[in-house]
């Protein structure tokens, strides 16, 4: 019996979401009394899966495989599953990432396991009950779930777990194969069409975010929000009412329909914030708001605030920013 | 093209959520109910492709007891053909996905959507599942849907950028936004709905494979501290020295 830990990798580089889910896994294994061994999935380089050591994995499954590159969910599927019966894994942590949510669905399934997306904390184990704390009711609350079935799936909110680095230590790689033919790619992708980000963070996985509201008027007003973003690394968003109208693209959009983000700092331009906004944020360590409105319901959600005018507001954060780095 | 839209009923987006005082369950007390907003776009893009196509049917699931049914014959107002509610508390996602895979094996369908997942649980499980218990695929999150003859194109949500999926019927899919714009009923529909079958069936399979144990609120924040917009930088101060998030 051991914890099987799915690290998802983009060219050549183990995603941040992956460490935090290594570091995770590690530490199950370790209140379970057993290791930490992770199944590496797309574009993996091997000197980084090596360096999984430091997060607490012992050995590192690899299928050189190329067509294993892009996600196909059921040649994914067979290979974790595959991976998790030559382990003995009893419990498999994946990302709540859409690869590892829609791999994590199908293996419980075939592995007749007991699955908790969305996941906050480590396990409590003790009382011979495995019990996980999940988000729910899309940010508004929390529960506490008991995994019954004699395998366990986790999937593990991004943000929401800090990875641990133990600095040189090291996991063995072990080469690896599922013996995936050709009937399993058959739902591979046909193309994949990556979008620029603004700086080059993507908002699922960002540490700080700048986000804007209706209080922004127009779309040619965003270059405001991205400056802010860049000075910061943060990676921008915006509320439903500012997709809706196709100021901004779809995927940005944060609260309850959109996504629900977890950053160490969300900083809301413009937003009232409405209760359906909230509930995408308020996992955020930080929450600061700028709105000329001292009646906004977001104040209410906030650590920090300022009561002002975005378009005279947000020049002197960028320029307060750059003067400190 | 036979659709399968499977719907959840899920405490309309503006609800405070509080807790029966064990927290062992949702306070349902004065909870306005609705169609999940994201299988609202499984339901009009089932309903825009029947169309398109001039004929097929779609036929709407609910997994639920007898109060779901205002909002099942809502979806029968806004333009599915029959329904279908399986008489079960949907105590799990798995448990769920049985009686979908159940009744989409039983009824032959050739194309099974729902939306990425419901506001209550926030699982995005149940179409893994049923694409697994059915041995066919799922695409999920999926943006974009068309169909040509039994073949569908699909776009997938990727962190980052989306893929470009192809797939025979039957498959699982489960949608989000902006794959179409989300019907509401007009008056004929309303009437029509109530006359439309809506067939109870018993649930099948095993039990669920999880239980919540308790439920809890986020912690309150502690109150806000104001900065003098004139003295705006003093923000990014706090933030560095104080809160040390940058």
């Amino acid at each position: 019996m051991s914890v099987l830990v799915v690290v998802e990798c983009a060219d050549g580089e183990v995603k941040k979401s992956s460490l935090e889910v290594a570091s995770y896994g590690a530490q199950v294994a370790a209140q379970l009394g057993t290791t930490a061994t992770a199944i590496a999935v797309g574009e993996a380089n091997e000197a980084n899966l090596v360096k999984l050591g430091e997060q607490g994995i012992t050995k590192v499954l690899y299928d050189a495989e190329p067509r294993l590159k892009d996600f196909v969910n059921n040649a994914y599927t067979k290979l974790i599953a595959t991976a998790a019966e030559q382990e003995q894994a009893k419990v498999i942590v994946l990302a709540n990432s859409n690869i590892g949510a829609a791999v994590g669905s199908r293996l419980s399934v075939r592995l007749k396991a007991s699955l908790a997306t969305n996941v906050v904390e480590l396990p409590k184990t003790d009382g011979g009950q495995f019990v996980v704390k999940r988000g729910a009711f899309s940010g508004k609350a929390f529960s506490d779930v008991v995994l019954s079935g004699d395998r366990k799936i986790i999937a593990v909110k991004k943000n929401s777990t800090e990875a641990q680095h133990d600095a040189g230590k090291t996991a063995e790689v072990a080469s690896f194969s599922a013996q995936l033919s050709d009937a399993d790619f058959a739902d591979a992708p046909k193309q994949v069409v990556m979008q620029d980000q603004a700086g080059g963070v993507l908002l699922p996985e960002a540490e700080r975010v700048v986000s804007g509201g209706r209080g922004m008027k127009g779309p040619e007003n965003w270059g405001l929000i991205e400056d802010l973003a860049k000075a910061l690394g943060a990676a921008t968003a915006c509320s439903k009412p500012v997709s809706d109208v196709d100021w901004r693209p779809h995927h940005e959009h944060v609260g309850q329909t959109g996504i629900t983000v977890s950053p160490n700092l969300y900083i809301a331009c413009g937003i009232s914030g409405a209760i359906q906004h909230l509930a995408g944020v308020n996992s955020s360590k930080v929450i600061v708001v700028i709105n000329k409105d001292p009646e906004a319901p977001f104040f209410k959600a906030a650590d920090y605030g300022i009561v002002g005018d975005v378009f005279d507001v947000l020049p002197k954060l960028t320029a307060a920013v750059k003067a400190l780095n | 093209m036979k659709f399968l839209v499977c719907i959840s009923n899920v405490p309309d987006t503006t609800t405070k959520i509080t807790f029966t005082p064990d927290n062992k369950e949702f306070n349902k007390a004065g909870v306005q109910f609705v169609i999940n907003p994201w299988d609202e776009y499984a339901l009009t893009r089932a309903i825009e492709l029947k169309e398109a196509a001039g004929s097929g049917t779609v036929t709407v699931l609910n997994v639920g007891e007898a109060d779901t049914e205002p909002n099942i014959r809502k979806a029968l107002a806004i333009g599915a053909d029959d329904a279908i509610r399986v008489n079960a508390a949907p105590t799990d996602a798995y448990f769920v996905a049985e009686q979908i895979a159940a009744i989409a094996k039983e009824g032959a369908y050739d194309v099974i959507l729902m939306g990425k997942e419901s506001i209550d649980y926030n699982g995005f499980q149940v179409h893994g599942m049923v694409g697994e218990m059915l041995g066919v695929p799922t695409v999920a999150p999926a943006m974009k849907l068309d169909m040509s003859g039994n073949t569908a194109t699909l776009e997938r949500e990727i962190e980052g950028g989306k893929e470009i999926v192809s797939v025979n019927t039957p498959f699982v899919a489960s949608c989000q936004q902006p794959m179409c714009e989300p019907r509401i009923p007009n008056m004929r529909g309303i009437m029509t709905a109530r006359t439309k079958p809506l067939k109870v069936v018993p649930a099948v399979g095993e039990p669920a494979r999880t239980q919540v144990q308790e439920y809890a609120l986020p912690p309150k924040k502690q109150g806000v501290k104001l900065i003098d917009a004139e003295n705006a930088g003093e923000l990014i101060k706090l933030l560095r020295n104080e809160a040390k998030v940058i």
